[in-house]
């Protein structure tokens, strides 16, 4: 990537749903021992989606966070990505209900993704080509999802609702943090899907460790450090894909990056996995407390399979430029419902 | 094909951004917009105005049973929302306590789903409040300062 143009985050915003469910509780309802699972899982709770929210509503109040809290033009927006697994059509754009709410269009472009829990993190390195290529001032990335499991699999344990949204600027006096590389790592791995017409999505157990999460996120991190010619000990900050609360520590260890690097950007104990808001609520928390000169390191990873990786370096603006709510903040802001709410918000209910 | 299909469309600048109008004569704000200002009439002069997101409730009411469309929401608030400038605007509260629900309370506007009539059909987006905590004199200073770039 060319050094001369620097590009990088000029805001972000997360939304994060009030609606909290106890891991214990849905381990009551499938007659399992919730202590046990939750600390298998390394979560206690997650957040839930009331049932008048959904992936669009969730990208929309991210973005509009990044849009007021960094004083952003929505009109100079060039570009929308929204990516999510769970988006509420499955024809029909999310990213024009985005563009509308914020007033942006109609001179944008405009797309949905979805890879799994990476699509997110995909829309950050589309919108950062347009940006350095000089095609467009702004683009905004959202990745926000709904997510389903299963009732009784193990995937509803952890499978949240919540978003972030990024936005790509080029300007040296709003750049928080450049993004000074990013690189993937993609194969095809059938480790989680949803096909059409299915309700829910099926997994493939402990196959979606090894040789999906792993592979994935330590071959995409091994391959920014020797493109970039780094090391772990050269970051300050580090994020992963956060699928549960034990994954993401997992890999750091087997990076040997110190779990001090991984815990201000790790959520998914408190709010659940957020799929492809995960690993970007985790950056924007490390947003919320960086300070210049720190290097920051961050690996999605998309069930199917991939990881993208940045490498990103803190600017003197990071002081200036904060969100008005943290994300450490914002995850306390909750209310806790029982199984039977829960099912009826999340539409669970089969009515005939 | 849905019904109401163009009207709910024809509503999205209402609906998603509270776009309403304002008399530059006698300052006034209209939500929804009017085609002519009633206190002006002819000398009035309307432009485009999006409403504020911050409002402060007015009154309010629990709903015990909801109409067609809100039978599954269980007991929820409507309060009669203050937005400055003269426009009121009555809507759903929801995401707040219900002890934090009085007249006088900051409410924010959220982006939300307001309506699902058929699982085939369109999804109709608009604007709920939530209660939030009153800003502070530096904080309206700031909103002030951002406003103005």
């Amino acid at each position: 990537m060319s050094e001369k143009q620097k590009a990088g985050i000029v805001a972000y915003g997360v939304y994060i749903p009030r609606l909290r469910i106890t891991v214990e509780e849905i381990a009551r309802v499938w007659e399992k021992d919730g202590k046990h699972v939750s600390a298998g899982l390394g979560l206690k709770e997650k957040a839930v989606g009331a049932s008048d929210e959904d992936s669009a509503t969730i990208a929309v109040e991210a973005s509009r966070r990044a849009i007021e809290d960094f004083g952003i033009t929505a009109q100079k927006i060039g570009a929308i990505y929204v990516g999510s697994e769970s988006h509420p059509y499955a024809v029909k754009p999310t990213a024009t209900i985005v563009s509308d709410a914020l007033q942006a269009g109609p001179e944008v472009m405009a797309a949905d993704l979805e890879f799994a829990c990476k699509a997110g993190t995909a829309g950050v390195q589309m919108c950062l080509g347009l940006v350095k290529s000089k095609m467009i001032e702004y683009g905004l990335s959202i990745g926000a999802d709904t997510a389903q499991g299963k009732p009784g699999d193990a995937l509803e344990f952890t499978a949240a609702s919540g978003g972030a949204a990024i936005i790509i600027g080029d300007k040296e006096n709003e750049i928080i943090a450049t993004i000074d590389h990013t690189c993937s790592y993609t194969t095809d791995t059938p480790d989680f899907w949803r096909r059409q017409h299915a309700e829910y999505p099926e997994h493939g157990g402990r196959f979606t460790g090894e040789p999906a999460y792993f592979r994935h996120v330590i071959g995409a991190t091994k391959l920014m450090f020797k493109q970039t010619n780094t090391k772990a000990e050269d970051y300050d900050y580090v994020v992963f894909h956060q699928p549960n609360g034990k994954f993401p520590v997992q890999a750091a260890n087997m990076l040997g990056i110190e779990f001090k690097k991984i815990e201000q950007g790790l959520i998914t104990p408190y709010i659940g996995n957020t799929y492809s808001g995960s690993s970007m609520i985790g950056l924007c928390s490390v947003l919320d407390v960086v300070k210049p000169g720190q290097r920051i390191l961050v690996t999605s990873y998309g069930s199917g399979a991939g990881s993208d990786s940045f490498s990103l370096t803190v600017t003197e603006n990071a002081g200036k430029r904060k969100a008005d709510v943290p994300v450490r903040e914002m995850v306390n802001e909750k209310s806790y419902i029982d199984y039977a709410l829960y099912v009826k918000h999340r539409g669970k209910i089969n009515r005939g | 094909m849905s019904d109401g299909l163009a009207l709910n469309w024809r509503r999205i600048p209402e609906r998603y951004a509270m776009k309403g109008n304002h008399c530059t004569n006698c300052k006034q704000d209209y939500f929804p917009s009017r085609m002519i200002c009633p206190n002006c009439r002819r000398k009035g002069h309307l432009v485009s105005k999006d409403m504020p997101r911050i409002g402060k409730i007015v009154s309010y009411t629990k709903v015990m049973v909801g109409p067609s469309g809100f039978e599954n929401e269980g007991n929820y608030y409507l309060a009669l929302i203050d937005l400055g400038s003269g426009a009121k605007v009555l809507s759903q509260i929801v995401d707040s306590d219900e002890q934090d629900i009085h007249i006088g309370a900051s409410v924010k506007k959220m982006f939300r789903k307001i309506g699902e009539v058929e699982e085939k059909g369109a999804i109709t987006y608009g604007y709920k409040f939530k209660v939030v905590k009153p800003l502070t004199e530096d904080q309206v200073e700031a909103l002030k300062e951002k406003n103005k770039k």
